[in-house]
């Protein structure tokens, strides 16, 4: 017999877990108690907040494809987990999240540290379950394992009360792979195969739009045989920005309100969109009702309920692509769209002109945040991750850091969680020992968690932190200089000396504001062993381009602001 | 789109806090939820909730995917009233002198296929099942004659198929797991 708390632990070894994340506190003493005696078996990862583990298991998850383990106590910290298990449900990521909880009998008292952990957090995870006995905690992990990984991923919370952790059991473990009411990989439907072929085979003006579901489904091989077969332009979403390297010829750019031209227009010209692992976001349709309005629409997801939600379908694929695509490949004919394909290039030409270069040779004094991920983007190695906060830095960065399958772009993409992207570094940074991991963030976003400046002290992580310091809340700045008449409400910010914090920590740090020192200082942090630092002061008044403002239709793309 | 009522049946495994799961699926949509019955199934170990809604049918099936995503939900349907057969039960409680003065009580009795339950000297109850109409119908004759107390159930319904609906997808799910086990 052994108590639920080893058990806990055993599961995590039968589940070859090799990274936990977390905080100890009153009713998860038991479990880190059981964890003092497996130390060798796993690297616990001590951050500085709930929200920080969280996050930094996302980071973890998203590089490294296998689950995020978190393990926390109750009450405060159970509430401290909601904002990265929304986050986590919103991408896709997949999670575990282990609560304490108060004794059986004291369930319901309002006891101390005891929340509601099932009822908060079942609209935000795949799957959330308490367990109130030692002899549930093998079932409930081998499921909460299960359902975190297959299908469409997410994050499971298991809530184990105090008694559970402590009492005795006979120890079995049997792995989770079938659920009566859960069925994980839909079989594709024949006829609606059949029916998206002859759909692609007559489509004179074709154009994918593949999202993150792609890289998920580790169908990336699977993807570029397709697309290749029948010469089919392609369009990836922010979450799908690593599946194709820029230079892949039949990459034609991100989609979206800060996408680039050239797909966003070809989106309301193409005659069939085949959307491939994506779920239609507002931030990719704009207004609905004139998203593609001419196309014939294909839709290929593994999540039934995302078909038809947002935007209604002819034909949908409800299936893994990595199944799902190849069964297409077969029945779509080869065949050539030059001059489909070459039809882009004048959008590219044009934003080229109207934006990009307005952004990367800037004629003012002060540096741009493009410049900044530009020069990353070139000095950084073949194998190197960036997550991007949330906001101006993000867009910034998902346009001009070239992402690709061995140069991740991490980021939240449907929540928009301001403050996850310095712990998910953290996360990715151990779920990729052998990349480079970058992190920009910007004034605001780095605040947000900035305490776990302590975690990378403490395990001396390489990661590097690049602090795009324009002292407001420029994305919100931003609509309120072209939406809200310029009446910049609480968007200034008055910021501490970065560099100054960092050096209390005792991390390595600089901070650079003129163009001609900036190359250098990236140089410097590349080279740098160890954690890093690197503010860099930008334009206060930078504006992303283009831009379509939220609600309107694709086709109006904002260039800049004279337009 | 057009409004209508719609019969919502949910089958799902018989684990604690589903309801919830149920029901916020409604609320995020930001339809009410008219009536809701749990009860369990003609199949053992699986539970079977009612609910009726009043919505348009884009609405409705969108609440009816998003329902069966939750993992222990087994399946979920909706229906028009002219795919299933379905029915309310009513009670009221009306004081006994009033009954005994009243000369039509025996009339509406017969009239809604009512039957009286409890007879006491200060009240009595009556029972009542049918469509939601037949009993708003007959509370309005009793109303006159002054209702002490009224309840009503949410509704359940059956379909006109022979089996539970969800029996094919339990088979399918069987044999799924039949093949899993053979690998």
């Amino acid at each position: 017999m052994i108590s639920g708390a080893e058990a806990l632990m055993r599961c995590f070894k039968e589940e070859k877990v090799d990274t936990i994340f977390g905080y100890p506190g009153g009713f998860i003493i038991p479990a880190f108690d059981a964890l003092y005696s497996y130390q060798d078996d796993f690297k616990f990862i001590l951050t500085r907040h709930e929200q920080g583990a969280v996050h930094a298991a996302q980071g973890y998850a998203r590089v490294s494809g296998k689950p995020g383990l978190v393990m926390v106590t109750s009450g405060p910290a159970a509430t401290n987990i909601v904002t990265g298990a929304a986050d986590a449900m919103m991408d896709s990521t997949p999670l575990v999240i282990i609560t304490g909880q108060s004794t059986v009998a004291q369930l319901g008292s309002d006891s101390f540290q005891e929340t509601d952990v099932i009822g908060i957090t079942q609209p935000v995870t795949k799957w959330s379950y308490q367990v109130r006995r030692a002899e549930d905690i093998p079932w409930a992990v081998a499921r909460a394992f299960y359902i975190a990984r297959v299908g469409r991923p997410g994050p499971v919370v298991l809530d184990i009360s105090k008694d559970a952790q402590v009492q005795m059991l006979d120890f079995h473990y049997k792995a989770c792979d079938f659920i009566r009411s859960y069925q994980a990989y839909p079989t594709p439907s024949e006829s609606a195969l059949q029916e998206a072929a002859a759909l692609i085979n007559a489509a004179q003006r074709p154009l994918a739009v593949v999202g993150q579901g792609v890289q998920l489904g580790r169908a990336i091989p699977e993807l570029y045989a397709f697309l290749e077969k029948a010469d089919i332009p392609a369009a990836s979403t922010l979450m799908g920005l690593s599946i194709m390297a820029e230079d892949y010829p039949l990459n034609m750019g991100m989609v979206g309100m800060h996408g680039n031209v050239a797909p966003n227009r070809q989106t309301n010209a193409c005659d069939v969109l085949i959307a491939i692992g994506m779920r239609f976001s507002d931030r990719v349709t704009g207004d609905i009702k004139s998203y593609a309005p001419q196309a014939k629409i294909i839709h290929l997801d593994i999540d039934p309920s995302e078909i038809n939600k947002n935007v209604k379908v002819d034909v949908a694929i409800v299936a893994d692509v990595k199944e799902s695509l190849p069964a297409l490949t077969q029945l779509i004919q080869p065949a050539k769209h030059t001059a489909w394909i070459e039809s882009f290039a004048p959008y590219r030409q044009q934003e080229y002109e109207e934006v990009i270069r307005k952004d990367l040779y800037p004629e003012q004094e002060a540096l741009t945040m493009a410049e900044v991920l530009k020069s990353l983007s070139d000095q950084a190695g073949e194998h190197a991750n960036l997550v991007a906060d949330v906001g101006q830095n993000q867009m910034v960065s998902a346009r001009y850091f070239s992402a690709s399958p061995k140069r991740q772009f991490i980021a939240s993409g449907g929540l928009g969680t301001m403050g996850f992207g310095f712990p998910a570094a953290i996360g990715a940074a151990l779920g990729d020992p052998q990349a480079e991991t970058y992190v920009v963030c910007g004034d605001g976003g780095i605040q947000m968690t900035i305490q776990e400046l302590g975690t990378i002290l403490q395990y001396q992580m390489p990661v590097k932190l690049i602090i795009l310091n324009n002292s407001y809340l420029g994305m919100v700045r931003q609509w309120q200089e072209l939406f809200w008449q310029e009446r910049y409400s609480s968007t200034p910010m008055i910021n501490p000396d970065f560099v100054k914090i960092a050096q209390a920590y005792g991390i390595a740090s600089t901070c650079v504001e003129k163009r001609e020192d900036l190359q250098q200082a990236i140089a410097d942090m590349i080279a740098h062993q160890g954690p890093y630092v690197l503010e860099v002061k930008v334009e206060q008044n930078g504006l992303v381009y283009p831009m379509i403002p939220a609600g309107s239709p694709i086709s109006n793309i904002m260039m800049g602001k004279n337009k | 789109m057009e409004k209508k009522l719609y019969t919502v049946t949910v089958y799902s495994e018989n684990q604690v806090g589903l309801l919830n799961q149920v029901t916020i699926v409604f609320t995020r949509r930001q339809v009410n939820i008219e009536s809701l019955t749990v009860s369990r199934s003609a199949i053992p170990g699986v539970h079977k909730f009612t609910i009726t809604a009043e919505t348009d049918e884009d609405t409705i099936s969108k609440i009816v995917r998003q329902i069966e995503r939750r993992i222990d939900i087994l399946k979920a349907f909706y229906y028009t009233d002219e795919e299933i057969i379905f029915q309310e039960v009513a009670l009221y409680k009306v004081s006994t002198e009033t009954l005994l003065e009243n000369n039509d009580v025996e009339t509406m009795v017969r009239k809604y296929n009512a039957r009286i339950l409890e007879v006491t000297r200060e009240y009595s109850v009556i029972e009542q099942s049918g469509h939601t109409e037949e009993i708003e119908a007959l509370h309005a004759d009793l109303k006159p004659s002054g209702i002490l107390q009224f309840v009503r159930s949410g509704r359940i319904a059956i379909t006109k198929s022979t089996e539970e609906r969800v029996s094919a997808f339990l088979e399918e799910v069987e044999s799924r797991r039949r093949s899993l086990c053979s690998e």
